[in-house]
């Protein structure tokens, strides 16, 4: 580790590896920390990525994909079932990633374009002198050493400190964040192209429980359950065991996974003097979804690019690297919007509501896959309020 | 006056960072596969207590 640097970027998930890698296809000296032993373990994530945007600035390497996806199919508390996909001609395409695999390769792609990788090193604090972040303090194996660049990346994930640190609020109130418990089970049998999606306020209250297939019949099966919503005795953990015993009596357990979900939607403002936030650490997760992995890339590059266009122009203030904020609302503003909406009017609704408006939907007849769009199109018809206030961003965005 | 202090079981807890997450005194960091508290900063509010999705933290007197 030398003393000083272009860029730090705090963190080796895929926000932290893509703004690595950008920053030093760019030319710029580039430090990388983890503070894991190993990066991507353990994981926190179900692992379903969209195709999408993500793949302007990555190639979804084989090695790291398990299954390819083509619908998902959502279970209501009735049980009735409903495919979502692609109507057009074009199949939708994703993925169930194995991050192990996936995020140590985002991290070797950074060494390869140049960055300086280093794990089992934390960042502990900033260097801040005039109100301008000029460094981090890191410790490695005990050790503290200070280390000076022009600009920090913070992509330190869900329990962000680098924004916190340089004066933004990024506490999650509890009605913000997902409580989550995952096993990855084998000896299940599962589609392998469909990810399972169950919902209601008996089986995941507040969130959802997923069943996502990782191939050989094997299963990340997790759920999330909103903070606020969590009860002693019917944590994450209780819940999740029942629906396993129940459901997947032989299921075997091969690896547990604990997890926490930022769904408040991305922050206000994640930018400052010398510094950028990506990923996680700038709450740039769906809110509907919970997914964060396709815009966790899209914001390191997006933020790496910026910082090389940064050192060029020798301008490390707020004002210059505001941009990396626009550019990334540009890609994410709409959608992000909607899925709060979204949200909010899915912790609203009781249970009976949502079997009500499944068994008037299913009458339609409506040819499955259905997409996204037609869905939410039909739930406006069932719903005015709904409609209202979809209809009212539509004016204001 | 009755001091808490909010308590890790650490053969229970698998280092999401979820209580980092929800913790406004910046009081809890995740140490690699621990969690620290400084007793110092915690104002035990029991938001972490809440979250927490196996139940390892628990605010005690
Ligand atoms: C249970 C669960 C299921 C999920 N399922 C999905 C899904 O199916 N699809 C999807 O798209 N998204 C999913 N998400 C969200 C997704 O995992 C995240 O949005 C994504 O990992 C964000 O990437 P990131 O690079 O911002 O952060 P992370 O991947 O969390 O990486 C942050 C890194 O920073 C490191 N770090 C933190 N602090 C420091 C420090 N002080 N010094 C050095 N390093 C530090 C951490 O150790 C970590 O390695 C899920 C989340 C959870 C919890």
């Amino acid at each position: 580790m030398k003393d000083e640097y272009d860029v730090i970027v705090v963190g080796a998930g895929p926000a932290g590896s893509l703004a690595a890698k950008e920053a030093a296809k760019g030319g710029l000296s580039v430090l990388l920390i983890e503070k894991r032993q190993e990066i991507g373990d353990p994981v926190r994530c179900a692992e379903a990525v969209g195709h999408s945007t993500a793949s302007k600035y990555l190639d979804f390497d084989e090695k790291s994909i398990c299954t390819e996806i083509t619908t998902a199919t959502l279970i209501l508390p009735n049980g009735l079932e409903f495919v979502l996909g692609s109507e057009g001609p074009e199949i939708y395409k994703g993925y169930v990633l194995d991050r192990k695999i996936f995020d140590r390769e985002l991290a070797n792609d950074a060494a390869k374009a140049g960055a300086e990788v280093r794990v089992k090193t934390a960042a502990t604090g900033l260097i801040i002198e005039n109100g301008q972040v000029c460094g981090v303090k890191v410790r490695h194996l005990g050790k503290e050493k200070e280390i000076r660049c022009k600009i920090v990346i913070g992509a330190d994930g869900v329990e962000s400190k680098v924004g916190k640190w340089a004066g933004l609020d990024t506490t999650l109130k509890l009605e913000d964040i997902e409580s989550c418990v995952q096993y990855l089970v084998s000896g299940v049998s599962i589609k392998e192209s469909d990810i399972r999606i169950n919902i209601g306020n008996e089986v995941a209250p507040g969130g959802y429980l997923w069943e996502f297939p990782k191939g050989n019949n094997k299963a990340n099966i997790g759920i999330g359950l909103l903070g606020s919503r969590v009860k002693n005795g019917a944590r994450p953990i209780d819940c999740l065991n029942k629906f396993i015993e129940e459901k997947y009596p032989d299921a075997k357990i091969l690896e547990m996974h604990f997890g926490a979900d930022p769904v408040s939607s991305y922050m206000e403002k994640y930018y400052g003097n010398g510094f950028m936030l990506a990923g996680d650490a700038a709450r740039m997760v769906d809110p509907i979804t919970g997914g964060g992995i396709e815009t966790a890339i899209v914001a390191g590059a997006l933020a790496g690019q910026r910082a090389v266009e940064a050192v060029e122009a020798n301008d490390f203030s707020e004002k210059f690297l505001k941009e990396y904020q626009k550019r990334w609302e540009k890609e994410y503003k709409n959608t992000f919007k909607r899925s709060l909406i979204l949200k909010n009017f899915a912790l609203g609704l009781t249970d009976e509501i949502a079997n009500q408006y499944a068994t008037e939907f299913k009458k339609q007849n409506i040819k499955e896959p259905i997409g996204f769009d037609s869905l939410i199109k039909a739930l406006t018809k069932m719903d005015k309020t709904l409609l209202l206030k979809l209809g009212i961003s539509l004016i204001k965005s | 006056m009755i001091v808490l202090a909010v308590k890790v079981n650490r053969y229970k807890c698998g280092y999401c960072g979820g209580c980092v997450a929800v913790c406004k005194e910046t009081a809890i960091d995740l140490v690699e596969a621990f969690i620290e508290i400084d007793d110092e900063k915690c104002t035990s509010c029991r938001k972490c207590e809440r979250f927490c999705p196996v139940g390892a933290l628990e605010v005690i007197s």
